[in-house]
């Protein structure tokens, strides 16, 4: 299963519902204001930063960018995809689901 | 018509749908709107299944009268889903337990999961929607 993820952790609870629900080995993809939840920095680094060794942690770096930072700028361990790998993980984890 | 791919001319496969609410009823929209989307996809014969969790749980809550509000009591529809087929309903343990709710507090006798046991099911689904 891939689990979307594109709220911002300071403002909805949308990851902590995600990482206390998505089944080991899981992908998250953090994308809009999601990737907020990937930077390095913040006082939920260390939550996505564990989450790194029980699940595949993506961020869409368009979504990145847009919002000034930096691939440099994020958690160790978390992934950044452009647009068609998004689509090819929609289809390689076998489903989607979001985080609304 | 047995399913959706049958109807658009592949073959017959059975998708094992899940519907997720996490939302309160009427605060927002999202409740009734999962709701008539589980009353599609019953009436397309596919493998409906049904979770509440987090603030979901509240929308089987008894005794709600929306019409204090001039909203609509959606929450006796809960109660006809069976004769649409649809009988696999799930609520998360844990999220009854935080807001207080026991069972008994329910609208329909739905299946009360632990959170291991709710991470497998929607895991196992081959479409998840939410709300």
């Amino acid at each position: 299963m891939l689990h979307l993820v594109n709220k911002s952790p300071f403002e909805r609870n949308t990851l902590d519902a995600c990482l206390k629900r998505a089944a080991p080995g899981s992908a998250i993809l953090l994308y809009e204001d999601g990737v907020y939840a990937a930077l390095s920095g913040t006082s939920v680094a260390d939550k996505v930063a564990k989450a790194t060794n029980a699940f595949d942690v993506y961020v869409l770096g368009p979504d990145l960018s847009a919002r000034g930072f930096e691939p440099a700028a994020l958690i160790e361990g978390v992934q950044t995809v452009d647009y068609d790998r998004f689509v090819d993980l929609t289809v390689e984890k076998r489903g989607v689901q979001s985080w609304l | 018509m047995t399913d959706a791919t049958e109807a658009s001319g592949g073959t017959s496969v059975t998708k094992r749908f899940l519907y997720v609410n996490r939302k309160a009823p009427y605060g927002t929209v999202y409740a009734i709107e999962v709701l008539e989307m589980i009353l599609i996809a019953a009436m397309f014969e596919q493998d409906v299944h049904v979770a509440f969790l987090d603030d979901g749980v509240y929308q089987l809550r008894k005794g709600q009268t929306p019409a204090v509000l001039e909203m609509k009591d959606f929450s006796k529809t809960y109660r006809a889903l069976e004769d649409y087929g649809v009988e696999k309903i799930y609520l998360e343990k844990e999220s009854m337990e935080e807001r207080g709710l026991t069972a008994d507090d329910l609208v329909i006798p739905a299946a009360v999961l632990e959170r291991k046991d709710m991470i497998s099911l929607m895991d196992s689904m081959d479409v998840v929607l939410s709300a």
